[in-house]
């Protein structure tokens, strides 16, 4: 059904068509009307769910991970501070390996306060051993957020997934989105079924156990080897998506969900990189500047981490000039995309050359002005390497 | 039911399950951890009036009472000597000494 929406109900829609068995979750802007939706949803009695009022986001995950070790879908919802004040529980439930879907509506961390959007948030939570998908659309962020739960439960897989929307840029804005019905789901997405988190009283187990150093290191490996191989596992889950739910609103998501999805590639001389709604502007630049004859292109990260290494590689193999655009910052070291791409293309002999610019930061508009003379500095080598777009 | 042999890995010589997961309950309890304290709580029997505060406050829970008085003494197997039961202890029966052998 197509319906015109605003972003964060469509996610809030997704999850109810996902039907998780417990959602706990705090309030906190941008991310509030997520879960006001839901909340909705469950007092007028059309989504059966355990929805349990939590005092903080630490126990809104807390309590998700509580609920996912008996052996059922779980589902939470933060951004920025809250997300920071889950930050000891994420390696927890991506140890016990626990397949908590989240959804993470960006915001800038304080201090200065700030409620808008940049990336910093879920930049800061990269290594917390969990999946990380970011949407550029209202449409993306539904679909995202029912394939999230297909790759965090699969068994090959049993990690935890963020799907990450810029806020306010996206979280309120309203996009015509194409919803799916709970059957078309329910063949999509099968009942989670546990392989090792299981509450039975008639066969308990312990969870959460002390790691001593004889054993810490071969499970921290186990760890890093599924969030490897869960790469094909996602791809497969983007691959099924796209068979069976074609696109039906244009311009809504990508034809084909992938890793990566590229736009005007081919013959492009400068590559633009970035992730979430700033793409949407950057396509606009591209498109107007391919009219004056302009050959640049982009490549916009949906699948973070695990990082996509391959995929990338092969976006890029043709780029001579490439530049990472980004809504975050490792103070005294620069953007952290930047960091990635460039460990991803250094043993490549004919590797681009790489040029790193901050974004959007607390919520500061990123134009198609700003775009445009991106595309200018990158063609032309003017500015340092690192560059701010204030 | 778990499905041990599909949760269950081995890097190198070392065997570990998906999430730490253990097959049991009360594993805790075959493991002997008593031996990381400095003090251990002493408790004069003949002063202990059997009231249970040591057992309700043992972060540890192995305080027990005996079977020939119901009166309480900790089990040194798992006490980790953090100096509770003296402080809680309305009759001051408790006294922690230091662990020397």
């Amino acid at each position: 059904m197509k319906e015109l929406i605003e972003a964060s109900h469509a996610i809030a829609e997704a999850v109810k068509v996902v039907k998780p068995d417990v959602i706990a979750a705090y309030p906190i802007t941008p991310q509030t009307h997520i879960v006001e939706r839901l909340s909705d949803f469950v007092a007028d009695g059309d989504l059966k769910t355990e929805y349990v009022n939590v005092e903080s986001e630490f126990s809104a995950l807390s309590a998700c991970l509580g609920a996912s070790a008996t052996g059922v879908r779980s589902y939470t919802a933060t951004a920025s501070q809250g997300l920071s004040l889950m930050d000891e529980v994420l390696y927890i439930v991506s140890g016990m390996r626990l397949p908590i879907c989240m959804t993470i509506v960006n915001r800038a961390l304080s201090a200065p306060i700030s409620i808008w959007n940049d990336h910093q948030d879920s930049m800061t939570a990269r290594d917390a051993g969990w999946i990380q998908l970011y949407g550029e659309t209202a449409q993306e962020g539904y679909d995202l957020t029912v394939m999230q739960f297909k790759m965090s439960e699969d068994h090959r897989v049993l990690l935890p997934s963020m799907m990450c929307i810029d806020g306010f840029t996206l979280s309120h804005v309203y996009e015509p989105v194409c919803t799916l019905t709970d059957e078309q789901v329910r063949d999509f997405l099968p009942a989670y079924k546990p392989l090792h988190a299981v509450l039975d009283p008639d066969d308990p187990l312990t969870q959460g156990p002390i790691g001593f150093p004889s054993h810490f290191m071969e499970f921290r490996r186990t760890q890093e080897l599924a969030m490897r191989e869960s790469l094909k596992v996602i791809e497969e889950v983007y691959n099924d998506f796209n068979k069976r739910f074609p696109m039906e609103i244009p311009d809504s998501r990508p034809e084909k969900y992938a890793h990566l999805e590229q736009y005007h590639i081919e013959d492009a001389e400068v590559i633009l990189v970035a992730m979430g709604s700033v793409c949407g502007t950057i396509k606009d630049a591209i498109d107007e500047q391919r009219a004056k004859g302009v050959k640049v292109g982009l490549v916009k990260i949906i699948t973070h981490r695990p990082f996509p290494f391959e995929a990338l590689r092969a976006s890029l193999k043709n780029a001579q000039k490439v530049a990472i655009i980004e809504k975050a910052i490792s103070p005294g070291l620069g953007g952290p995309v930047f960091g990635e791409i460039a460990s991803a293309l250094y043993d490549k002999e004919d590797r681009p050359e790489l040029r790193n610019f901050i974004v959007g930061l607390g919520g500061r508009d990123v134009r198609l002005n700003h775009v445009e003379k991106i595309i200018e500095m990158t063609k032309t080598g003017e500015g340092n390497k690192e560059e701010w777009m204030f | 039911m778990v499905e041990w042999d599909k949760i269950t890995y081995k890097i190198g010589d070392v065997e570990v399950t998906m999430g730490a997961v253990l097959p049991s309950d009360g594993s805790a309890a075959n493991t002997k951890t008593g031996g990381w304290k400095s003090m251990r709580p002493v408790t004069d029997h003949e002063k202990c009036t059997a009231c249970g505060m040591c057992w309700t406050f043992c972060p540890e829970a192995c305080i027990h009472p005996r079977e020939e008085d119901g009166k309480f003494q900790a089990d040194y197997d798992y006490c980790k000597g953090c100096g509770i039961c003296p402080q809680v202890c309305p009759v001051k029966c408790i006294e922690m000494v230091p662990e020397e052998k």
